[in-house]
Formats: structure tokens, sequence, C-alpha cells
């Protein structure tokens, strides 16, 4: 077995009475896809963000290639290689699609206090960023402003972004949300391949991609991992059906 | 210094401190219920002291003065609201930081065309002129502990009104929650004027009665405006309470710096440079007061997270 | 509707061309309006860089603008003075040499930004433009009260200050010079806008949690832009105290901030040439407002007015009908 990239060990966050965090320890091993899924308000999404940086957990440690980062903000766990992405698009709006991606090739080479050549000229720069974009399915889409884009297209160059980063682990947030079924399934096939470059913390609501796609799931049910396990071990677990897939008992 | 002296120098600062309340309580009212920043709120209280002083050299009374000062500048706010306010209410701060500072280009040279360059008086009326004697054998003019009591008087009935009336509850809740007072079924835009002429009227009413003890003149507002943001920030922009702790503080920091600063460096330096490093600290007194406060606090003393 | 880049071109040289008409027609007051407008157009483009590429709304660029014209006011003071600025812990000497006066000018104001910025960047919104406010306003009655140049009354230099041996006290040359520098802050500001650092800048103002999840913290990018616009208004309050040979508290007054925001607005937020168009637009008003009306500042208000209600590019985004430059 081999070491994990990115754990969480004890994390716990309590917003005044209500816990969102309950002692969750987490691991990410290479080539793998971690999903994390539970109810709405289970608390996620404020995991994610502790993991990112966002929020300070009121205890536990965050840990990544073994290295304690709980001390560190957003932007330097970035720099360590935290590739995130977004549950609500966090895009630079104003941007056309490709300055967005050159603006994670930028902070992936992390010279961005330079004042005179550029940034379009910079072929290094671009050669990063439009790769990015072709390996997400936006090529097409170099000079469209950010704004314009759809929620689904939002959603890739979010993913590109990301990819721009090269980062060592990959944190996504509903990265499916209003893709459609198609889009769906290209970013299924798509993050199946991704796995090989750097392991993923995945959160979803899409069931079928998730069961497709995640070598582990964790359970997460007020603030609480209830399970842990492979696709099989998590369908098969009575604490989890009764929490949490009963309602949908379709799976 | 003597005592006497120290504990009228404190009452010129409450005095101060005061009416700069009535100024900031409309400025942060304003900001807490329909985030918009009022650089106009000056204007509106030079409209106030010169409708006070056009009807006392009318009428020769002091108190129909004050009345016209409420009234005019009520009645200026309610129009300044429904035709530029309201459009700047969605708009980013920048836009309501020029737009306001274009309407105060207007009201300035309005008055100053209305009115001309040169500064008008109005006098104390007879019954507030001269000094009393307050226990302890302090001697302090009437009119200035007139305006410590009615200041006081209106911060209590402010602080009143919020805490009790319907109105009140409107106000509180559409500075948590503008969608939530729309679901109530209040009357936004009517709430709004509503807010925007009080904080207006009480501005008005301050430049009155500061009118009294000063000149009256164009551009008499801008400087009582930036006190008026300074007091804001201190005590947290949308709080009232914030604002009355945010104007005692700036009045008494002021006042007391300018006294007590050249006096306090005289100890250790000769009293021409001590006059000098004084006197130039404490005019700067309150920026830095103000400066601490947010480098400490980035949201004010009683501001919410 | 005409291409931003065509209008540019054409603004600068109409800014050129005005002054050089001004000279054949004998008409040096023109030719002093222009570099008024030009020299104003330096301070816009300097705060542009924090207001209109970082979001950051400062009224309190006056401070910058001051420190400049007192860095001006100082040395020139000391040089026609010959007395020394300080003598312990080794000499300095005042100066009438622009280029030195300028260096200083900007060296100081951007020290004074790196200052101020460090600590109003901790607040965002109404705070920081309150807290930007309030340094200003320190310096201002800083100045007023500090007797030892001038006080209230301000400081006059009776002689203009030199320039590699030309004759700067004839107007068209200090307005070639103020030209030049225009130029060159624009070429400057111009490059900044389009590199790496224009670009997280951009992002930063549109999107804080973007450029953080591309490993770059918000506040040194304010920082840095803070710095650099403050050192360019700085540049500007030199020239501006070197027009008019004369330096007083009133460059630190907020209404020189506010007006400096007024050419950034009038002219557009956020384009490189916004505070160009602002500026020539706003002298061109005074002039022949002040020409109509003793009270032209009610037409200057209720044009602003419109402009902010109803034109929300300003003027180069009204004549090209592009809200923001691309790449």
């Amino acid at each position: 077995m081999t070491d994990p990239i990115l754990e969480t060990r004890g994390i716990s966050k309590n917003f005044g009475a209500l816990v969102a965090s309950k002692d969750i320890t987490l691991d990410l091993r290479r080539g793998e896809i971690h999903a994390l899924i539970g109810p709405n308000g289970a608390g996620k999404s404020t995991l994610i963000q502790q993991i990112a940086g966002a929020l300070r957990p009121d205890g536990g440690r965050i840990m990544l290639s073994g290295e304690d980062v709980t001390p560190l903000g957003t932007a330097a766990r970035a720099r360590k290689g935290m590739g995130r992405t977004f549950q609500i698009s966090s895009l630079a709006m104003e941007y056309t699609v490709l300055q967005n991606a050159l603006l994670g090739a930028l902070g992936q080479r992390g010279d961005v206090f330079r004042f005179f050549r550029p940034v379009a000229r910079d072929a290094q720069l671009r050669e990063a960023a439009e790769t990015a974009l072709a390996r997400v399915g936006l090529s097409d889409m170099h000079h469209m402003r950010t704004a314009e884009l759809s929620h689904g297209q939002r959603r890739q160059l979010e993913v590109a972004v990301a990819l721009t980063l090269q980062p060592r682990v990959f944190l996504m947030d509903e990265p499916m949300a209003g893709l459609g079924t198609e889009g769906t399934t290209q970013m299924v096939g798509f993050l199946d391949g991704l796995r090989a470059e750097a392991p993923i913390l995945l959160i979803e609501h899409d069931m079928d991609a998730v069961f497709a796609l995640a070598d582990r799931i964790s359970v997460l049910v007020y603030g609480e991992v209830i399970a842990t396990g492979t696709a099989a071990e998590i369908r098969a677990n009575p604490r989890v059906r009764e929490a949490y897939l009963g309602e949908e008992a379709a799976i | 210094m003597p005592l006497l002296l120290l504990i009228e120098q404190i009452l010129n600062g409450l005095q101060f401190g005061v009416m700069l309340f009535l100024m900031a309580a409309g400025l942060t009212l304003v900001f807490g219920v329909m985030g918009l920043i009022n650089l106009a709120h000056g204007s509106l209280y030079m409209i106030g002291a010169f409708a006070a002083a056009a009807t006392a050299a009318a009428t020769g009374s002091f108190l129909l003065a004050l009345v016209a000062s409420l009234t005019a500048a009520a009645i200026a706010g309610v129009i300044v609201e429904m035709t530029v306010m309201r459009r700047l209410y969605d708009r980013d701060h920048l836009d309501q930081v020029l737009a306001t500072f274009a309407l105060i280009l207007i009201f300035s040279e309005g008055t100053r065309w209305l009115f001309g360059s040169f500064p008008l008086y109005l006098d104390t009326p007879g019954w507030l002129s001269g000094s009393t004697v307050l226990p302890f054998g302090i001697t302090y003019p009437k009119y200035r502990l007139a305006i410590i009591l009615v200041g006081l008087a209106v911060a209590m009935g402010l602080f009143a009104m919020i805490a009790r009336t319907r109105i009140g509850i409107q106000i509180r809740a559409g500075e948590n929650d503008r969608e939530t007072v729309g679901a109530l079924g209040v009357n936004i835009a009517r709430l709004y004027t509503l807010v925007f002429a009080l904080g207006a009227a009480l501005a008005g009413f301050a430049g009155a009665l500061i009118g009294a003890i000063q000149s009256v003149q164009v551009g008499m507002g801008e400087p009582v405006l930036i006190l008026a943001f300074v007091v804001i920030v201190i005590g947290g922009i949308g709080s009232i309470k914030g604002a009355f702790v945010g104007a005692i503080l700036v009045g008494l920091t002021d006042t007391l710096g300018r006294s007590l600063l050249p006096v306090l460096f005289g100890l250790f330096m000769d009293t021409s440079s001590a006059t000098t490093i004084g006197s130039s600290l404490a005019s700067m007194s309150i920026y830095i007061l103000m400066a601490a406060v947010l480098i400490f606090r980035p949201r004010g003393l009683f501001g919410t997270a | 509707m005409i291409r931003e880049s065509t209008l540019n071109a054409a603004l600068l040289i109409l800014l050129l061309a005005v002054p050089l008409a001004a000279l054949l027609l004998d008409e040096p007051f023109i030719i002093t309006l222009a570099t008024r407008a030009v020299i104003f157009a330096i301070a816009g483009v300097g705060l542009n860089l924090a207001l209109g590429f970082g979001g950051l709304v400062s009224l309190g660029h006056a401070a910058f603008f001051g420190i400049g014209g007192y860095a001006m006011g100082i040395l020139a003071y000391h040089a026609q003075t010959f007395t020394p600025i300080m003598e312990w812990p080794f000499v300095i000497q005042g100066t009438k040499a622009m280029p030195v006066i300028w260096l200083t000018a900007v060296v100081a104001s951007a020290i004074a930004a790196l200052g101020i910025g460090v600590l109003s960047l901790r607040t965002t919104g109404i705070y920081f433009i309150m807290i930007t406010l309030a340094f200003g306003q320190m310096l201002f009655f800083f100045t007023i009260s500090w007797p030892a140049y001038g006080g209230e009354d301000g400081l006059s230099i009776y002689v203009r200050n030199g320039f590699a041996g030309l004759n700067t006290m004839d107007p068209i040359t200090f307005f070639a010079i103020c030209y030049g520098l225009l130029l060159a802050v624009l070429w400057l500001v111009s490059r900044i806008a389009r590199s790496p650092f224009g670009l997280a800048l951009g992002a930063a103002r549109q999107n804080e949690a973007r450029i953080q999840a591309v490993g770059q913290r918000p506040f040194t990018l304010y920082l840095v832009a803070f710095t650099i616009s403050g050192a360019i208004t700085g540049l500007a309050g030199a020239l501006f105290a070197d027009l008019n040979r004369f330096v007083s508290p009133t460059m630190f007054s907020w209404q020189t901030s506010g007006e400096i925001m007024v050419f950034v607005i009038l002219g557009g937020v956020g384009r490189v040439f916004g505070p160009v168009a602002g500026a020539a637009m706003f002298i061109f008003l005074e002039h022949v407002l002040g020409g109509l009306s003793e009270f032209w500042h009610i037409y200057l208000g209720a044009i602003l007015l419109g402009i902010v209600l109803f034109a929300r590019g300003g003027l180069i985004g009204l004549v090209s009908g592009r809200e923001v430059a691309d790449d």
C-alpha cells in the first residue's frame, strides 16, 4: 500500500450548536478517486473548504504528502499542489475562457510578479492553457467571455484551470452539476483517466457517476463519516442503507 | 491643567460628540438599511443650517428656525431619495461615491447661487445666551449645555424608536435581510424614503444647532461629513449604538487632544515646539484613532463580522 | 462605433494638437490648461491602476498627490533658500533638478502607499474607502498644522525647476515634458495591464476565491498595485506643484481625491486611456462651463450624475461601445 497523498486527521468543525465536521479522518491515495457522498447538509462542502484552506478547522490536521498544511491559507495550499474546482463556479467572469486558463498556468509557474512581458506572447503559458482547454473540450471557445458560458461549460473550465495547475491532488466539488447526460458521460470518461495523473477527492450527487468512478467511497452523515469502502462494500453496508441510501433505494 | 478647565473641555467634547451623532445616525442608518454611501449627507446638514438662518432672519424665532431646518432637510432628503438615491442602491460603492460627490457639487453651488458666498449668522436665542452654573461650581454656556441635552434626548428617542416601534422593527429587519422585509409585505420603497428623510432631518437639525455657534456658509457640511464617516466607521457601519459610541469617542478625542496634547508635550520640551507638535498631532488624532480601530477591528467596534 | 485603439490615438493627438495650436495663436493660457489636463491624466492613470484594475476604491489618493507636491516643494524650497534639508547624520541639500525631484516624489509616495496599503488592505468595501480617506485627511491636517513648510499657507517656489538645460518657464516646453511623462506612464500601465501581474490583479478583483485557488494571495497583488498606483499619482503631484510653482495642503484635501476619482470614472474605469479622456474632459468642462456661469459646478455635477446613472462605461465606453477591453 502506498502512503496517502492527502490525509485529514480528526478534523472537527462546529458552527455554534451545529456540528459540521466530527472527527473526520480520511485519506486519498495515489491513483484513486475517493468519492465523498452524503445527504444535503451532511457537511461535504464544509469539509472540502477546510481541506482547501478556506475554513479553519476547530481541531485536527490536514496533511499533504506527509506535510502538515493546517496552518496554511488557501493560496499557499494551492501552491503546494491542491487543485480545486468549486461547487458554485468561481471564475473571473469578465475574462475570456483562455484568460482564465492562462491564470491557472501562471499560478502553476508561480511568477505572477512580472510587469512587462505580455501574457498573450508567452508561448509556454499559452501552450499549457490551450492544452488544458483542449482536454476538457473547450478548444473552440478560447475567446468567449466566461460570463457567456453555460453552466456546464463553466464546470469544464473550472476543471481546465485545475489541470493547468498540475496539482498533486484534485479537490472537486460537484464537477458534473449542470452538465446534462452527454456532458456527464464525457466528464466521467475524462476523470477516469485523470486519476492516473493525480488522485481525486470527489464530491458528487450523481450516484451513477460516483459508483462508476470511485475506487473508494466515504459516506458523510451529520458531519460524521459513517463508512468508507469500495462501491460494493458501501452498497452492502446496513448503516449506509439506513442513514442515506434508504431514500434512494434505486441504487 | 486645572480640573475645572478639564471638565469644561470634557463637556465641549461631549457637545461635539452629540452633534456628530446626529449626523452619523442618518449616515449609518442609510448604509445599514439601503447599503448606500451618501457623501451628500453633509449637504443636508448645510441645507438645514441655511433654512434655519433664513427663517430666523425672517421671523426672529429660533424655535421656528429649528422647525424649518428639520422640514427643509427632510424635504430635500425625500426629493434626492426619489430622484437619485433609489437608482444607486443596487450599484457598487464606486458609483455611489461618485454620484453623491456630484450631488455635493450641485447642492453647494446651488446654495451659493441662492445665498451668495458670504456667511450668514444664526444667533442663539436670548433665553439660551450666557452661562449657567453647574454643580461643583462649573460655569458652562447655556446653549452648549442645551445642545448636549437635546442631542442626548434625540439619541434616546432614536434608540426607543428602533427598539420599540413598527418602523424600528422594519429598519432592523431591513438591516439583516432585504428580501425578508419584502416578504413581510413592507412597502420597501416607502421605508427607504422614510429612513432617508429621517437621516436628512437629523443632519439638518444638527446643521441648525451648530449654525448658531459657527457661521452658516457653503462648504460647512463637508468637514462634518468626513468626521461623521470617521464616527460610523469606528462604531461599525449600520450600528446606531456604534455611531453613538463612535461619536462621543471622536468628540472627546478631538476636543481633549487639542487642549491636552500641547500641555502634555510641554512637560518634556520647550513651549513653542510642544505647541507645534501637540497641535499637529491633535489635528490628526481622530484619524489616527480611526486607523487604529480599523487595524484591530476591520469592521469597527460594533460591526458585524 | 469606433475602435478603442483608434480613439486612444485620437485622444493623444488632440491633447498634443490643442497646445500646439495655442502656441501658434499665442494663447499661453490654453497651453497651461492642456498641461493641467496632462498632469491630472497622469494622476488618474495612477489611481486607475488601483481602482480600475484592482477594484480598490481609494478615496485617499490625494495623499500621494500631496506627497509628490511636497517632495517638489521641500527640495526646491531648500535649494532656493540655500539651506540644507538635514545636516545629521549626513547632509542633504535641496535641488532644482526635475529628474531628482521626480525620483524623490515617486519613491516617497511609493513608500507612503506601501505603508498605507499594508494597513488599509486589511479592510474591504466601504471600510477601505474610509480608511484611505482617513490617511489622506491625516496628512492634510498634518501639513496644515506643521509650520516648517508654510503650514496652511503652503510654499511658493519662485522659479520653475530645471530639466536638462531646457527653458522650463516656457509653457510649451513644460507641456512637452509633462506630455512625455504621460506617454511613459501610459506605456508602463498598458504593459502592466497585459502582463502576468495585470492578469492576476484583474482576476483578484473579479473573484478572490479564484486567484487563491491558483495559489496567489489577493492581498499581495493589491498591495503591489496600490504602491505603483500611489507612486504614479505622486509623480503627477510633483508636476502639478511645478506647474503652479506652489504647494499647499489643498493638494491633500479629500476633494482632490474625489476629483482624481472623477477623472477616472468620467473616462471609464479600468481602461488604460480612460483617465486621459476624463481629465481632458474635466479641464474642458471647467473652462467652457466656467466661461458660461460662475456656478459651473452645478453643471459639472449634473453631467457627472448623468454619466454615473446612465453611461456606465464612461466616455470611452460611450464612444467605443464596449464595456471592457479584451485580452
